[in-house]
Formats: C-alpha cells, sequence, structure tokens
C-alpha cells in the first residue's frame, strides 16, 4: 500500500509495515524475544533514512516546510558517520574555518549522498563571507 | 521620616530583587523598545532588498538566514499589507482558524510580529495562547536532578514525575562525565513510573549526541539561539550552526526543541538597544527557519532580569504566544526561578497555566530546589501540593496528577530496585539497600548515603567504551525480572525506529502512541471546543489525595447518655427579674454534641450557667425550635426571660446576649468567633448576660480576631449549620431543658 502522508502519521502504530531498522528488521519484530535470542542489535536502534524521508513527508503536507527541510537533512545525515557529523559542526561554528575548508566538508557530505546538507554548508559559507565569519587563510 | 508600615512591606521577600526603569540603550526594555525598527519588506524580483529598516547589504548573519529560510514571500504580500491593528483583532477571534494564522505568520518580518503582539493585553495574549498552541492537550516537563548524582534518588525521582503524568523528564550534569549514568537511571526510573514518557541529559553536544546515538535518551533542548549577530556568535554558533545541529540530532532519533527567550541578548551585553520582544521575535523566526519543530522560550534563565522592567511579565507571555504563532511547540519557562515572592511568582505563572501550553514548564522541579543542578526550582516538590490544588480552583489541566503516597513510596522503590538491577547486570559500582531506601522516603540528597563518586565517573567511561546501549537496559531489567519496565524501555528505542516524535509537540503516552500537532492538533475555536478538562480526566485532577467527604468533617449524627432533656411542655415566660434565659438551638446538645471548638455543649452549658450564677443572676435553659439563626434564637429567648436577657447559642458556639426590647437583628453582644471559644469565654457571657439582667454597668467580654478562622472552618460551618437546620421545627414552641445530668455550680 502506498503512503499517505496525511493518513499514515504516526507511523508506528499505522504504518509499522512501511518501517525498519537499517538492518531491515520490522518494526514488529523489534520485541524482547528478538533480543532475548540476540536477533536484534544496537545499531540497528535507529530510524533508516527512508523512514525520517517520510517522515518529512509527513511534515510538508502538514504544511510545516522549515521543518520538512530539517527533516530531509537529517534522512541525509542519518548514514553519516558521527565524525563527520561532529566535524562539519564544528565547522560551522564562527570563525572556525576558511572558505576552501567549508567547501571541502561540503564536498566530503555530498560524496555520502547528503547533497540538500552540502548546498546548506555552501549557503553558510557564502552568509559567513559577508559577515567576517570565515578564517582567512 | 520612616513609616513603620513602609519597613515592614520593605522585609518582604519581594524586596530582595530590584526593579529598574527601563534603559533602552541596554535593551533593558520589555516590548515596542524607542530604536526598534518599523516593520518593513521590500521584495525585488523575487529577492527581499528591504526588511526592518536594513538594506540587504547590511542583513547580519541572523537576517540573512530569515531571509533563506524563514519568509515565505508569497504569503508576505499578503501579510506585511495587514493593519497591525487588524492581525492582533485575528489573533483573538476564534472564528479565525488557527491555520489561518500560522499561515499569514510565515510572511511576518521579526518587527511585525512582535509590534502585533505588543498590541494584546494580557487577558488577549491568553486567549491567543490557548487558540495558538500546537498540541490539543497542554502538557508538563520535569527536571530531576540532585546534587550527590545519586542514581537510586535520580531513578526514584524520575519514576514519581512519569508517575505524576510529566511527558518529558530531563536532567544533567554537575560533573560531565556522569552522563551516561544519570542518562540511564532517568530512562529506568522514568519507564518505571509511566511508559513513554521522554527523557533528556542536557550536556555538551558531543555527548548529547552519544547518549542519544545509544538509546539512553530521547531529546534535546540545548540548542539556543540569540535576536543579536554578536550574542550568536559570543555563544560560538550561528543560526546555519544551529541548524545543522538540530538536523544531526534528528537523525540520531533525538527530538529537538530550540532555546531562546527573552533577556539574554541584555544580559550578555549586545541588545543593541532594541526591545526585549523584537530580539525575541528575530529569534523565534530563526528557530522555525532552521526547521525545529519546537522552542523552549518565555526568558528561561534571564526570568528574574526581564521582570526588572515594567511589562515583564507580559512581554514573556507574548514571547510564548509569539512562538505558537509561528507553529513551534512551545515549552514556556516557569523553570528558573522568577522571584522571591510567592504572589508574583504564581502570578507570572498563570499567563501559561490558565491557556495551557505544550508544556507548561520547561522543568517542573519534582525534588526539593535544593537538588535543582540547573539552577531552576522555581516550582519544587514542596509546592506540588499547591499546584494541583490551583489546577482543581480553575478547573484547568497543567499536566501534573495528584498521586496517593503509597502509590508514589510503590513506584519511588520499584525504580529504585530496577536502577540497582540495572547497575548490577552492567557491572557499574553497586547500588546499596541503603541507598534504595533513603532514595524511596528520603527528602533530599542529603539523606542519601555517598557514593564512591571516583569509581562511579570511571565505570561511566568505561560504560561509553563498552557501547552499552538503551537495548543492554532492557535486557539488565528483562533477566532480573523487571518484565514491565524491560518492556517500556524497549518500546522506546522502537520509537527511535519509527521517529513519529520528530513530529511537531510530539508526546508519547502509557501505551506506545504519539500525539503530535499532526494527529493531535489543537482546533480551539471558541467555547466547547479544543481540549477541555472534563470527564475522567477532570475526576482524576479534582481527587487529591488529602480531599475528604464533607460529612467526614463533621461526623456521624452522635449517640450516647443524652446532655439534656426536654419538658414535655412549651415554655412559657418567666416573672423572676434577675433571670437569664439560655436559648440553645434545634441541634444543641442532641444532633450535634460540639461546638465548632470541640468543646461539649454540656461542658458549655455548665460553664455558662456557671457565669450567669457568678454575675449574681439565675439561669434557665431553653430550647428554640423554630429557627437555627442566633439572633432570633436568642431573641426569642429574651422574651421568655424574667428579666428579658438572654444568651443564645447556635450548635457550633456562635452566641449573642439579647435583650427583648431590642429589634432582633439588634443586640446587646455578638461573639461571631466560635472558634477561639474556650469554656471561660462562655463563662464570661453568662457572667456580662446577669450583668445586663441586673443593671449593671458591663464592659465587653473581650474577644480575639483570627481572620484566617473562615478559610479553615467555614466549610465545617457549613456543615454543621446544614445539620442545624435540619432540626428546626417550624412554628413549634420553645420548650424547657433540663441538663440530663446535673452540673455542679462554683456557687453551690
Amino acid at each position: 500500500m502506498s503512503f499517505d502522508p496525511k493518513r499514515d502519521y504516526p507511523l508506528g502504530t499505522r504504518r509499522p509495515d512501511l518501517v525498519s531498522t537499517p538492518g531491515g528488521v520490522p518494526l514488529a519484530e523489534v520485541t524482547l524475544d528478538a533480543l532475548r535470542a540476540g536477533r536484534i542489535d544496537a545499531s540497528e536502534i535507529r530510524a533508516t533514512p527512508a523512514t525520517v524521508r517520510l517522515q518529512a513527508e509527513v511534515a510538508r503536507s502538514a504544511d510545516r516546510a522549515p521543518l520538512a527541510e530539517s527533516l530531509e537533512r537529517a534522512a541525509e545525515l542519518a548514514g553519516v558517520p558521527d565524525d563527520l557529523l561532529l566535524a562539519v559542526y564544528t565547522a560551522l561554528r564562527p570563525r572556525r574555518a576558511t572558505a576552501a575548508e567549508l567547501e571541502e566538508w561540503a564536498a566530503r557530505l555530498e560524496s555520502h549522498g547528503a547533497v540538500k546538507t552540502a548546498a546548506f554548508v555552501r549557503e553558510a559559507a557564502a552568509a559567513y563571507d559577508e559577515r567576517g565569519l570565515l578564517v582567512h587563510a | 521620616m520612616r513609616s513603620r508600615r513602609f519597613a515592614s512591606r520593605d522585609r518582604r521577600e519581594l524586596h530582595r530583587e530590584p526593579l529598574v526603569s527601563p534603559f533602552p540603550e541596554l535593551g533593558l526594555v520589555a516590548a515596542d523598545g524607542p530604536n526598534d525598527p518599523a516593520p518593513e519588506l521590500v521584495v525585488e524580483d523575487g529577492v527581499v532588498a528591504r526588511m526592518d529598516g536594513r538594506v540587504a547589504s547590511e542583513f547580519d548573519v541572523i537576517d540573512r538566514f530569515v531571509v533563506a529560510h524563514g519568509l515565505d514571500l508569497e504569503a508576505a504580500a499578503e501579510a506585511m499589507a495587514l493593519d497591525d491593528g487588524e492581525l492582533a483583532r485575528m489573533l483573538v477571534d476564534v472564528d479565525v482558524p488557527r491555520a489561518e494564522l500560522v499561515r499569514l505568520a510565515r510572511g511576518l518580518t521579526p518587527a511585525k510580529l512582535a509590534r502585533v503582539i505588543g498590541l494584546l493585553d494580557p487577558v488577549e495574549l491568553m486567549l491567543a495562547l490557548k487558540k495558538l498552541r500546537a498540541r490539543r492537550a497542554p502538557s508538563n516537563q520535569a527536571h530531576v536532578t540532585n546534587l550527590k548524582e545519586s542514581p537510586a534518588l535520580l531513578a526514584a525521582d524520575a519514576a514519581e514525575a512519569a508517575r505524576r503524568g510529566f511527558a518529558e523528564i530531563e536532567t544533567t550534569v554537575g560533573v560531565a562525565r556522569y552522563a551516561p549514568l544519570n542518562a540511564i537511571a532517568l530512562l529506568v526510573g522514568s519507564q518505571t513510573g509511566r511508559p513513554g514518557v521522554m527523557t533528556q541529559c542536557a550536556v555538551e553536544e558531543r555527548r548529547n549526541l552519544e547518549l542519544a546515538i545509544r538509546g539512553l535518551v530521547t531529546y534535546a533542548e540545548t540548542l539556543s539561539v540569540y535576536g543579536t549577530e554578536p550574542v550568536f556568535v559570543d555563544g560560538d554558533d550561528t543560526p546555519w550552526s544551529k541548524a545543522f545541529l538540530g538536523a544531526a540530532y534528528a537523525s540520531r532519533g533525538v527530538k529537538v526543541r530550540f532555546t531562546s527567550g527573552t533577556g539574554s541578548e541584555a544580559l550578555m551585553g549586545y541588545a543593541q538597544g532594541l526591545s526585549m520582544l523584537y530580539l525575541e521575535a528575530r529569534c523565534l523566526v530563526v528557530v522555525r527557519a532552521a526547521g525545529s519543530q519546537g522552542v523552549q522560550n518565555g526568558s528561561i534563565s534571564c526570568v528574574a532580569l526581564v521582570l526588572s522592567v515594567p511589562g515583564g511579565t507580559r512581554a514573556i507571555l507574548g514571547e510564548n504566544v509569539l512562538a505558537a504563532w509561528l507553529d513551534l511547540e512551545v515549552a514556556s519557562g516557569n523553570d528558573a526561578i522568577a522571584s522571591h515572592s510567592e504572589i508574583r511568582k504564581t502570578a507570572k505563572l498563570m499567563g501559561q497555566f490558565l491557556p495551557g501550553t505544550d508544556f507548561v514548564t520547561s522543568g517542573y522541579s519534582v525534588m526539593p530546589r535544593g537538588d535543582n543542578t540547573f539552577g531552576g526550582g522555581n516550582f519544587d516538590a514542596d509546592d506540588l501540593d499547591e499546584w494541583l490544588t490551583v489546577q482543581r480552583d480553575w478547573q484547568v489541566d497543567a499536566g501534573i496528577e495528584p498521586v496517593a503516597e503509597d502509590e508514589v513510596v510503590r513506584v519511588r522503590e520499584r525504580a529504585a530496585r530496577a536502577v540497582q538491577a540495572v547497575f548490577e547486570e552492567l557491572g557499574l559500582p553497586p547500588v546499596g539497600d541503603d541507598e534504595v531506601a533513603a532514595a524511596t522516603t528520603g527528602y533530599d540528597s542529603s539523606e542519601m548515603p555517598d557514593r564512591d563518586r571516583a569509581a562511579d565517573v570511571e565505570a561511566a567511561d568505561d560504560l561509553l567504551a563498552r557501547g552499552v546501549s538503551g537495548l543492554d537496559v532492557a535486557l539488565a531489567l528483562d533477566r532480573r525480572g523487571f518484565d514491565e519496565v524491560a518492556e517500556a524501555v524497549l518500546s522506546m528505542q522502537r520509537q527511535r525506529v519509527s521517529a513519529d516524535y520528530l513530529q511537531t509537540a510530539a508526546v508519547i503516552d502509557a501505551d506506545g502512541l504519539v500525539h503530535s500537532a499532526v494527529n493531535d492538533p489543537n482546533l480551539y475555536t471558541g467555547p466547547g471546543t479544543g481540549y477541555r478538562l472534563e470527564g475522567e480526566r477532570w475526576q482524576l485532577l479534582q481527587s487529591l489525595p488529602q480531599v475528604v467527604a464533607p460529612a467526614e468533617l463533621v461526623g456521624g449524627v452522635p449517640a450516647g447518655e443524652p446532655v439534656v432533656t426536654e419538658r414535655d411542655e412549651a415554655a412559657g415566660k418567666g416573672d423572676d427579674p434577675a433571670e437569664v434565659v439560655v436559648a440553645v438551638g434545634p441541634a444543641f446538645a442532641d444532633a450535634i454534641r460540639q461546638t465548632i471548638a470541640d468543646l461539649d455543649h454540656r461542658d458549655v452549658l455548665a460553664a455558662v450557667c456557671d457565669g450567669v450564677r457568678a454575675g449574681g443572676a439565675t439561669p434557665r435553659l431553653v430550647r428554640i425550635r423554630r429557627t437555627a439563626d442566633v439572633a432570633f434564637i436568642a431573641h426569642d429567648g429574651a422574651r421568655l426571660s424574667g428579666s428579658g436577657v438572654a444568651l443564645g447559642i447556635q450548635s457550633k458556639g456562635t452566641a449573642v446576649i439579647h435583650r427583648a426590647d431590642l429589634e432582633p437583628l439588634d443586640n446587646l453582644e455578638l461573639f461571631g468567633m466560635s472558634p477561639l471559644y474556650s469554656l471561660e469565654s462562655y463563662r464570661a457571657m453568662g457572667r456580662n448576660a446577669a450583668g445586663y439582667a441586673l443593671g449593671h454597668r458591663v464592659g465587653p467580654v473581650p474577644t480575639e480576631l483570627d481572620n484566617y478562622a473562615r478559610a479553615k472552618l467555614i466549610v465545617k460551618t457549613t456543615l454543621l449549620h446544614a445539620r442545624e437546620i435540619q432540626a428546626v421545627l417550624p412554628g413549634a414552641e420553645p420548650v424547657e431543658l433540663e441538663l440530663a445530668v446535673p452540673v455542679a455550680s462554683s456557687q453551690a
């Protein structure tokens, strides 16, 4: 059955069939029995990029465009390693990076498929340049 | 010259905090500052060329972010053209739906938003807030911390908070390395108290993300934003970095709420001469533009600064309304201490309490404020019964439920035991039975046994290194027989997989169902609509543990030996000029046997008769049956009295000395403070009555005044009076009385 963002929220209770762990365990099988049997581990306990994208669709259909865009970035970042995430955050803080460094981080994000987030970083770089928030090499 | 009344007021708690006159240059002005820009939006070829007094080339980092992500230019064309007053009226017009206002807000600049909010008075702001709140039902957030970072106490307090209905619980750390232990204690405790409660541990971002990734916390509200560029930058962030962090949290399954609030820019020294409300409008537009689902605002930690200037409380309510208008979930402050004065603090609270917000406080201190390491505790453990009573008084749901003492003790112990088991299973330093006991029934952390804190932080580091997660916590609980807690902790892990709580204003109920502004929105459109406290929930919130059935206050109808006997004849007019009639009410010494001061009627009669005799007159007892009114009881008695003087006594103890020639509602002396009377008082009344009867000079019986007697006893008074009225026999003649057991007279 196709996804209807107006009808199918909350996914966990209305459309558990659409939700699974990153390893493909269906939501309904995330149980104490499965845990005891060792069928799921901690790395399985997170939303997949696909699930976060569905949440972005829900937000968009509820007329919350900025939240939807943030969730779209989150969906991209779901597949980005923790270290990279924190490194990009640090680079985005004021006067931490040169324009070239921010461009490098944007490219790194793109290489993980985080296209929208990369564009967001480039947009920040342009604004920082105007406001003296870059480090000048 | 010094007035002692002024001096007395100077000593009140209120005077510990300064009030200052506005000083706009430093940003010490609540709203409508003289330097706030006029609302302005100029769009050229689809690009914003000017906004709120600045041309594009002068836009600071906040303006740039707002223009890039925070303005819907299509809505702006319509919304910016609307008159300020027209928009203000729409905010309070129940026939203008929330959705329409939210749509228009997307096109309003910060200056326009602040100016419109500035037009509303407090009651209008409350109505607007009630209408604009995102989620249908209000809820509340708890703070749970303690000075010793005791895991058993954290778990017990979290359990109590959850059991009392808080939808979110926030903790923090004194020592940063404690974070995973505190997060585990909070997770276990909260899920013991009520499944589905969301938790957070406010720590530095990297640690916070780590806790989130491990499934030990579910939300964060540490993302602060500010209204001027220098303060934002001093906070070591920009709107882009915060927005990125927000998405990063969401990508790890953390519900994100930003934090802002009036006064922070002034406190940090760069308010740029702008009003608090205008700067907060800039913050809130950034929060929405960054894609946060919500905000913690309402001045938060700067509340006392905002309250120092005129209109501060109104501005704080205004910023809550502004956030709700921008379609954000609002956790509306009331956490940091707003005032030393209980009156002032509570008056400020009403702005959020009465309309209801998504979280009425962004941290109610479930433990005594001395253990609140946030520096919070505006309302704390000792204030709980007052909070619950005010909810009951107003018929308002401000998110806290009354729970009986034995049930609170039960969940606290269960949670402390659960965390004890988890610590043992995870190889953490043991939690002793003495810790469990102290956490279950103790007052605060001063009663908690000291732990080896060096061992705790070492174990916490090791825990992170081992990659212990929420699943391990669930397994540990499962192995040790805490089945229902294990299931609840696992259910929170499932919530991370489905990510439904990333939507606006999400909370999770005990069955694991997410309620957010998407599936459970606020649809208030006037009386009879939206969330109303009624039915089962109203029953729950009115049933405080100390509530008693009215009859319990006065007990049943007494049995046992009668105190007086009625002679089988109507009482006639006496002819002894030295006679004082003691006239009692219809239920006196019969259906009612004690005064409201718990004096036995028998003793009261004995004391009165004693007094009459001591005054040289002769007492004669009669019962007035036709009325329960003390004036008529006394006047009827006076008409029977040979001297024309009577003392009338109602069953609850109120008394009047009357004379036959006076109007019934006039009197010689009235004794209306029955709760204060002793037997000596009644003896003095008898003596005075005798004095009037014999024509002596009589000084009134000295009486005391207790203005609180009414508050304490008005319910009991009502019930006793009702019983007296039940005993009334309309039209019945008065009857002579005799004491069933004669009392000794001091003169005999």
